[in-house]
């Protein structure tokens, strides 16, 4: 067992990492309240990888940054590994959809950007930089500057930006939503190895459906105004998936659960 | 990307945009031949020059010296001032706004004041060339400043960064673009701020050698003065640019070039 597990386990193992009971959020506005996220009840246990699909505006990144300390729910509890959240928990990683890389400084750099604001011993936080650009095929541009590489390779980079401190939690925030479908297809499979067996908790927030399938243990569904979850699923895949898992009947099986929960509440239509 | 390139192409036309109106203007002289003392020609402005060398540079290190002064003064109050605006509502409402309110007013006016405050040292003279460069530094700062992208805020406090490193790492260097516009502004407006305090009170400088030559009729040395201070200008405001592109190869603007250099 890694040791940054081994140190937690004084923490009951059955408790979950993220726990939101009666979760509400409402952004106060001239036209009037919105109510963002209703009646959330959501707890992701340790080392789960659980994504939230749904459809623009229904409040998944409003419920990520809930869970980041960004924002603070109007009504209800969120704890954090048994830790009621006011500011970021500590062990955090996001990603979000753009990458965010700074300009001016080289891939490296950028990576050990959060290991300056944690505070971490450079010279560690450096030799892990590097393995982890090694795991992300971003050898070769380490001291490249971001707009020398492509949009998959900045995406690449602002992940080990995220896993550089090796937080136990990590939030993305539709992560792979500007890329093109196979660079995207490509780091769902190099997202997956990271995450396996690195008992890292992970909410994946995206519109797709099979990236949510593909990727998670358990898919939640969300529709909007108020944003509320309808349906949560287990996907009982075997690991490691590889891609033409999605071709697979229980695969579309999963796929097309999804499809129907936003078929019914007219989200999706067939005509 | 291509005509980027050309910079070294595009001095070169200036150049002889210049030269040739240079040659006209000798040619014209010679040909209907005013009074030396309405219009001389660019030889006679030339040997003007050559008779005493060691004069005009002096004249010049002292205008170049209190725009300098004027200009880093600006540059640092300015600075100040713009992180205490961007981080302090109180300073935003009172400083900033009368700041702003007060950018309108033609600063030069002051002048004779204080002439009247810190007598016909150089005191004055870098005083009037702050006065009127700060304005452009504080503003463009605290744009520059307000202009990170929100979301790269929310990174930082997703990995609970201190207030001070956010300022560092993410907010100066995003400002950086913003405040080297501010800062060729300033520049130039250093230097006008300098001539207008030659002007106004003592004996030396390019704006002194203006007033006192034009007093005698010495239009040449006018001439001389003159150019002088447009080249004085025009190297300020490159050098600032061409710092700009040491320090900020990333710049989007610039990107283009850096890409070819890559190349
Ligand atoms: N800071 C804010 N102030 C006011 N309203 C907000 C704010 N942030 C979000 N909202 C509103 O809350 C709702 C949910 O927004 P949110 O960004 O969480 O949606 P989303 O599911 O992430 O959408 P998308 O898929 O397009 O990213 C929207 O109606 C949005 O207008
Ligand atoms: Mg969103």
């Amino acid at each position: 067992m890694p040791p940054s597990l081994q140190s937690q386990s004084a923490v009951d193992p059955q408790h979950p990492d993220i726990d939101i009971r009666q979760g509400r959020k409402v952004f106060a506005s001239e036209r009037g309240d919105v109510e963002a996220l209703a009646d959330i009840d959501l707890q992701v246990r340790r080392g789960e990888f659980l994504s939230v699909v749904g459809p623009s505006g229904c409040g998944k990144s409003t419920l990520l940054k809930c869970v980041a300390g960004l924002e603070r729910l109007t009504s209800g509890s969120l704890q954090v590994r048994g830790e009621a959240v006011r500011e970021a928990p500590l062990g955090l990683g996001m990603v979000f959809q753009r990458d965010l890389l700074l300009d001016w400084r080289t891939v490296i750099e950028n990576v050990l950007l959060i290991a300056q604001f944690r505070g971490l011993d450079m010279g560690k936080a450096r030799v892990r930089a590097l393995e982890l650009l090694h795991l992300f095929g971003l050898e070769d541009f380490v001291d490249r500057y971001p707009w020398e590489l492509s949009g998959g390779m900045r995406q690449r980079a602002s992940i080990c930006r995220a896993l550089v401190d090796d937080p136990a939690l990590l939030l993305m925030d539709e992560p792979f939503g500007a890329l093109d479908a196979m660079t995207r297809d490509q780091l769902n499979v190099e997202l997956q190895r990271i995450w396996e067996d690195s008992g890292k908790t992970v909410l994946f927030i995206t519109h797709g459906i099979a990236e949510a399938v593909f990727l998670s243990d358990r898919v939640a569904v969300m529709s909007r105004n108020p944003g509320r979850i309808m349906k949560m699923i287990d996907i009982d895949l075997p690991r490691p998936r590889n891609l033409s898992i999605r071709d697979s009947t229980q695969f579309t099986h999963y796929t097309g659960q999804i499809r129907d929960v936003f078929l019914s509440l007219g989200i999706l239509k067939n005509h | 990307m291509t005509f980027k390139s050309s910079g070294v192409g595009r001095f070169l036309e200036v150049m002889a945009v210049l030269v040739g109106a240079l040659i006209v203007w000798e040619i014209a002289v010679r040909i209907w031949m005013p009074k030396p003392f309405i219009l001389p020609a660019p030889s006679l402005i030339w040997s003007e020059f050559a008779s005493s060398p060691g004069y005009f540079l002096a004249q010049t290190g002292y205008t170049l010296g209190t725009t300098m002064g004027g200009f880093l003064l600006a540059l640092l109050l300015g600075f100040i001032s713009a992180v205490g605006i961007v981080y302090s509502r109180l300073l935003e409402r009172t400083f900033y706004t009368l700041l702003v309110a007060l950018n309108s007013v033609p600063k030069v006016a002051l002048a004779p004041l204080f002439v009247i405050w810190m007598g016909t040292g150089v005191e004055p003279k870098i005083a009037i060339a702050l006065t009127i460069a700060i304005f452009a530094t504080v503003i463009d700062t605290v744009l520059g400043l307000r202009s990170v992208d929100p979301e790269l805020l929310s990174l930082a406090r997703s990995a609970r960064a201190s207030e001070w490193q956010v300022l560092l790492r993410i907010r100066l260097p995003s400002a950086l673009p913003s405040m080297f516009a501010g800062m060729k502004l300033a520049i130039s407006l250093a230097l006008v701020g300098a001539i207008v305090g030659e002007f106004v009170a003592g004996n030396t400088g390019l704006g002194q050698v203006i007033l006192q030559a034009q007093g005698m009729f010495q239009t040449a040395r006018m001439f001389v003065a003159i150019i002088v201070l447009g080249i004085l200008g025009t190297v300020l405001f490159y050098g600032l640019e061409a710092l700009e592109r040491w320090l900020l190869p990333w710049h989007v603007s610039q990107r283009g070039q850096i890409m070819q250099h890559g190349a």
